[in-house]
């Protein structure tokens, strides 16, 4: 006891200190960390975004070294096995960051809209419960990169009161990782058959970069290494009179309550009378014993 | 009530006191060997030497494909000593020296080492270096001295090395100018003071370089060109003969260099021998005089009489290995040839200059499961009679070892065990009344005096020797090992398949070898490559009268796309039930949820083509598939350009044939990681057999957190493509790790972390809704071990218990992973001091008993590692709820306990996987770990809470019982006494 009350505090500080300089870490998962809004709304970008895979240095703005360039990349999709065709564009801006990475801000989609050939299909893909698959190409400065980067969906689970999709776009630097299409919400499944009532897209956009993952602590090197160890000796807080004496005060405690219960036991025992059971006297003589001892001196 | 104020927090106190004590795992001594088994092997011999000739132990050295080297009784076959070299030191030959030691050359002829011959204590080591890469050899010339040194001669790394063998100092080294030279043979003719060194440069030309071998000196060089080329290929018949192939195959030249002067003798194939057909190779040997040639199957033995006239002595139609040559006089030079006839091995021993005259013709019964004769190492002795004995040593096709002598196999090691590629477990048949229980127990007074000192022992009466006695009865216990299915499910058959292509059924309870089988070899395949093992029919409930039966995936040939072979084999009795040549390649095999009518597993495979066969093709298996034939997913992984794909079926085959067991898939998605900055490194999955006895996590305040658990989630961990390899090579600047789950019907990334710094290799394991995974710290200096846990948001909301009485929570709603999923990850990263070489997990019939990391460290020990110090919720200063949890207060080092180490004292040696399988009692799990060696144990990680254990007192159990009811009788007969004399009164 006595030495767990002694490490706290150490690990506290030593905790502290390491958390101090790789700042919070939070552990939600950053899902809407670039959230846009529907088409043509006001967008915004959240600054905490680490965009490429630079040490976590505190990064400072350089924006006369930062420049800007706007780039495009088609979306095509394909219903069910169908070949793809062009289904929208994404346009975006482009950052040079000044140690060389290169990142999109400014994601904006305009879907294109569907034709009724198109809408034909649709329905086809509704009824038979098919795939609707979309891709994009894997490097957005020189299409389609390595491969495209495709993603399919369930075509009855976009129909709501227009056609409801949500793209997440898993980028690095300037590569399209994945990208992950499906409905905003949810679709339960068995999947019903329902067509839209009106025939445009709603359509939603995330950017997502990777996590940092959070540093392993490290209490020994501070320890080490750290102004506490040469520096003033960290004072054991000053424990309260319970905190250090609880050990002789529980059983002293008892005795005085066991003596007391005794005291008040005794007086009605000489009143319940004098012819106890067999097995009384002895218990009796027992329980007396401190008293009758201390009375004797 | 007072009172009560003041204890409660000291029972809180004790309570979290025990709770905070880490489950040790460990064992007593005498326990050691109750549950547990090892078993040493060696791997298929290489090359084989005979120490014979000291009156001391006969002992025989090998070197194996497994990179051993190991002093094996000639008597019993056990191992006196082994040393495991690592997996890139590959042993190029091997040699005693002066009689005492062992000389090894290995890593491509650049380490030469001299190992202590009685006790395999390393003498000298010494690095050889060269110019470039070239074949090694390893000469040990018996009567070569320079001041009084014996000498090796290692020819390596394209220069010729003259080594002491008294401190493995180099005496000289020699390099060849020659561009393109390629050295077959380096030969000492006895007696002389010269070496010579022959090759062949471009393709056309043999090359002789003569070396004084007191200094190296260079005497003399020719070459000569024979324009049609040689294969590459020599065989030796004299100190200054060798006969080579030409490029076709079809004429052998007998090229001597007596004197340095060079002269080719050519000798058309088809001049010698009759019939022959197709292109020759010569079978390296070193008997003098003759060598052999194989045409197609057929082995020919051709004998070099005087200038370069051959003759044919014999012509083998059977397998035939064949030994070097043994000196057993000044003159004289033995040789044996083993050949394989059916169930039959002949043995012929004969001397090298006398074809027709037998030595030894012998004659052996062998178990066909061991194939044909790979290599036979000949080494003789003098009989009580003074004649010449031999005993032969043979490798078979599969890599097990036998010393045959006077006709009969002395011992006989499975060393093909040292190669496992795949582990499956199989229950043992249930206990019928024809199985006796007490076979063992020959009779009455042994049963009587096994018991008398079981009592004994319980009353610690027992001396010492009886102490022992007890214990030897214990770990002979007929139990164990008994062919019968046990109530906890301890008992099982382990199925593993090797490398040479064999099955092996191993018992858990004491290791011994059930039956094996040899996969067959067919018209269509002659060298199946054994691949993987699956469950194929495991009857349960109503089936039971069938045997259960594996399914074993093998390859026709080397090449990945060669057609597959399925075979089914009965465990029970390892026959061989069917077999299948496919017309296709099998790229991946998917085991499906479900089963026929007689519980025959689905499988689904799929060719190198994408396109995917149901397997059995039965069309009732065809109905159950078809039914569920919208709901199959699956991922392939592209290594090499590091793309996932996620693929699902679409329609029948449109192929030429009609198949309706063939369809065609299609692509759904696909994840492509940038090539410049990220490769594949490790995938891992849920185990497809694992239980998970709840979802719901209870956190210490109260609260509800829901495991996210799915089948279909695939960890993926890719590095930096400079950072793949070794540690050190990059800097940390340069080297990042990144971690992703993905959902493998959607493509969805649910997570996606990096860790920069990081290096490989990485080593994960998932079970539940958590990964765990190890790779190296380059900024810390450290091993680092990560977890990631995974918890379901859509159903946090059921917290509720009103919810939940009155049935409005969605926790039996159908889930589709095409709905976004609401995820959080918690993660946490820890240091770890070892370097791993396999991570597992421990797995229980119900999934109640709380987990245990099974770590292969470096040092080839199995480390039990609590899955509570790997729990992303740990934090510096635990709050008194969430140390009653269970919580460990926060490190930055996983702890390594020393009693944690499942394999307590004993090494397996170059440990390659860990497997676990449920027993039937849900505290325990059976943990085998292979590798060179063999262990199995049980482990229970949080104790056997639903069973004694077996050190529990019955007797005292007993005796209680038998004194209460004592107790019963006489108060009870006392009161009645009383009574009556009450009534008396």
């Amino acid at each position: 006891m006595k030495s767990v009350k002694i490490i706290v505090p150490f690990l506290l500080t030593f905790s502290l200190l390491s958390f101090s300089s790789c700042g919070f870490q939070s552990d939600e998962l950053l899902v809407d960390d670039e959230e846009f809004g529907l088409e043509g709304s006001p967008r915004h970008r959240s600054p905490e975004t680490v965009l490429t895979r630079s040490p976590p240095v505190t990064r400072k703005r350089h924006s006369d070294l930062d420049s800007d360039s706007k780039i495009q990349f088609s979306l095509d999709h394909a219903f069910g096995d169908s070949d793809f065709s062009p289904a929208g564009t994404f346009s975006a801006r482009l950052k040079t960051w000044s140690h060389g990475g290169q990142s999109l801000t400014k994601l904006r989609f305009s879907r294109n809209s569907f034709t009724d050939e198109d809408k034909e299909k649709f329905k086809n893909l509704l009824k038979s419960d098919d795939f609707y698959r979309i891709r994009l190409p894997s490097n957005v400065l020189s299409p389609p990169g390595r491969d495209f980067v495709i993603s399919s969906v369930k075509a009855r689970c976009l129909p709501r009161e227009g056609l409801d999709e949500h793209f997440v776009i898993h980028m690095e630097g300037v590569n399209v990782l994945a990208v992950n299409y499906g409905s905003p919400g949810s679709c339960p499944y068995p999947r019903n058959l329902k067509f839209p009532a009106k025939w445009s897209f709603n359509s939603h956009t995330v950017l997502k970069n990777s996590e940092q993952a959070p540093r392993a602590p490290v209490f020994t090197e501070e320890i080490l290494g750290g102004e506490n160890a040469e520096g003033e000796v960290v004072q054991p807080p000053e424990r309260s009179f319970w905190a250090k004496y609880w050990m002789y005060l529980i059983p002293l405690g008892l005795i005085v309550m066991n003596a007391v219960t005794q005291a008040m036991n005794m007086p009605e025992e000489q009143a319940t009378g004098q012819v106890p059971a067999q097995g009384q006297p002895s218990a009796g003589a027992v329980q007396r014993g401190p008293s009758s001892a201390a009375r004797r001196r | 009530m007072a009172i009560r104020s003041f204890f409660v927090p000291f029972l809180l106190l004790v309570l979290w006191f025990y709770s905070s004590l880490s489950p040790v795992l460990s064992l007593y001594e005498d326990q050691v060997g109750l549950m547990d088994w090892h078993q040493q092997y060696i791997g298929k011999v290489k090359q084989a030497v005979f120490s014979t000739q000291k009156t001391g132990r006969r002992r025989v050295i090998v070197s194996t494909e497994e990179n051993v080297i190991a002093s094996l009784d000639l008597r019993h076959g056990e191992i006196f000593w082994r040393h495991l070299l690592g997996s890139n030191d590959v042993i190029d030959g091997i040699d005693i020296g002066l009689g005492k030691y062992v000389i090894t050359l290995s890593s491509g002829g650049s380490i030469l080492r001299s190992w202590n011959l009685p006790d395999g204590q390393m003498v000298w080591e010494s690095f050889l270096q060269g110019p470039k890469h070239s074949k090694s050899l390893l000469l040990l010339p018996t009567n070569l001295k320079i001041e009084k040194d014996n000498v090796i001669v290692v020819f390596s790394n394209d220069r010729l090395h003259a080594v002491s063998c008294i401190d493995g100092e180099v005496l000289w080294k020699k390099d060849f100018e020659t561009e393109s030279f390629e050295t077959q043979q380096v030969i000492q003719p006895p007696g002389s003071d010269l070496i010579y060194v022959v090759g062949f440069a471009a393709s056309s030309q043999f090359e002789m370089y003569q070396i004084n071998a007191r200094n190296g000196e260079l005497l003399k060089h020719e070459s000569a060109i024979f324009s049609s080329g040689f294969l590459r290929e020599l065989s030796l018949v004299s100190s200054e003969t060798v006969v080579a192939l030409d490029s076709t195959g079809s004429i052998l030249l007998t090229i001597s260099f007596q004197n340095g002067e060079i002269s080719f003798q050519q000798t058309p194939i088809s001049n010698i021998v009759e019939d022959s057909s197709g292109p020759a190779v010569i079978i390296p040997s070193s008997v003098p005089g003759i060598f052999a040639i194989k045409i197609n199957s057929v082995t020919i033995f051709i004998r070099v009489i005087g200038k370069g006239k051959l003759e044919v002595v014999e012509k083998l139609n059977q397998e035939t290995a064949v030994s070097n040559a043994l000196p057993i006089s000044e003159s004289q030079q033995a040789f044996a040839l083993v050949q394989h006839a059916g169930s039959e091995i002949h043995l012929v021993a004969k001397l090298a200059h006398d074809w027709d005259a037998n030595l030894l013709k012998e004659s052996i019964k062998m178990d066909q499961q061991r194939g044909i004769p790979h290599k036979v190492f000949i080494n003789n002795y003098i009989r009580t009679d003074r004649s010449h004995g031999f005993r032969l040593l043979i490798v078979m096709e599969d890599h097990s070892l036998l010393l045959l002598q006077q006709g009969a196999i002395v011992w006989s090691r499975e060393d093909g065990l040292a190669s496992i590629i795949d582990v499956t477990a199989s229950e043992l048949p249930v206990e019928r009344d024809g199985v006796s229980v007490a076979k063992v127990e020959h009779n009455l007074f042994e049963w009587l005096k096994g018991h008398m000192l079981k009592l004994k022992g319980t009353l610690m009466l027992a001396s010492p020797e009886d102490v022992a006695a007890i214990q030897s009865m214990r770990l002979k216990s007929s139990e164990k090992s008994k062919m019968a299915r046990d109530h906890n499910g301890f008992r099982k058959l382990l199925i593993v398949l090797t490398r040479a292509g064999k099955l092996f059924a191993l018992h858990t309870g004491d290791g011994h070898i059930v039956w094996s089988h040899l996969l067959h070899k067919s018209e269509a395949c002659q060298s199946p490559v054994g691949l993987n093992l699956y469950q194929w029919q495991v009857p349960h409930h109503h089936a039971l009268d069938e045997n259960p039966s594996v399914l074993v995936i093998s390859r026709c040939g080397p090449s990945s796309d060669a057609p597959g072979v399925l075979s089914f084999v009965d465990t029970y009795t390892g026959k061989e039930l069917n077999s299948l040549s496919l017309d296709h390649a099998v790229v991946q095999v998917i085991p499906l949820p479900h089963t026929d009518s007689t519980e025959q597993r689905l499988h689904l495979l799929i060719d190198s083509d994408k396109h995917a066969h149901l397997y059995p093709k039965t069309s009732e298996a065809l109905g159950i598939f078809k039914r569920e034939f919208s709901n199959i997913y699956w991922y392939s992984v592209e290594d090499h350009n590091s793309i996932i794909k996620g693929h699902a079926l679409k329609c029948k085959c449109t192929g030429e044939v009609a198949d309706e067991f063939c369809f065609d898939a299609r692509d759904l998605w696909s994840v492509v990681f940038p090539s410049e900055s990220e490769k594949i490194t490790a995938t891992v999955t849920r185990k497809l057999n694992e239980m998970v006895h709840t979802q719901a996590k209870v956190m210490a305040d109260q609260d509800v957190m829901y495991k996210y658990i799915s089948r279909n989630l695939l960890f993926v961990a890719t590095v930096a493509p400079k950072g793949s390899g070794e540690i050190g090579s990059v800097t940390p600047e340069e080297s990042w790790l990144v971690a992703y789950l993905i959902d493998i019907v959607t493509g969805r990334i649910l997570y996606r972390v990096t860790h920069h710094g990081a290096q490989g290799p990485v080593h994960a394991v998932f079970s539940e809704n958590w990964v765990v995974y190890h790779f190296f710290n380059l900024r810390a200096h450290r091993y680092e071990m990560s977890v990631i846990e995974i918890y379901d948001q859509s159903r946090a909301d059921n917290k509720d218990v009103w919810k939940l009485v009155l049935g409005k929570h969605n926790l039996t709603s159908r889930i589709s992973l095409f709905s976004r999923p609401e995820v959080i990850t918690k993660s946490q990263s820890y240091f770890f001091t070892h370097s791993v070489k396999a991570i597992a997990v421990t797995s229980t019939a119900k999934g109640i008993t709380s987990k245990q990391l099974l770590i292969g460290t470096i040092g080839d020990q199995v480390l039990a590692l609590d899955k509570r110090f790997l729990d992303p919720r740990r934090s510096v200063n635990p709050t008194q709820a969430e140390k009653e949890e269970g919580i460990i207060p926060l490190t930055d080092s996983l702890p390594i306990i020393p009693q944690s180490y499942v394999t307590h004292a004993l090494r397996v040696e170059g440990l390659r996987g860990i497997i676990t399988v449920p027993a039937k009692l849900e505290s325990t799990t059976l943990v085998f770990a292979h590798g060179v060696d063999l262990f199995f144990t049980q482990l229970a990680p949080s104790r056997t809470y639903d069973s004694l254990t077996e050190d529990f007192s019955y007797a005292l159990l007993l005796i209680t019982i038998v004194a209460l009811v004592a107790a019963i009788f006489v108060t009870w007969r006392l009161s009645e006494r009383k009574e009556l004399q009450d009534k008396w009164r």
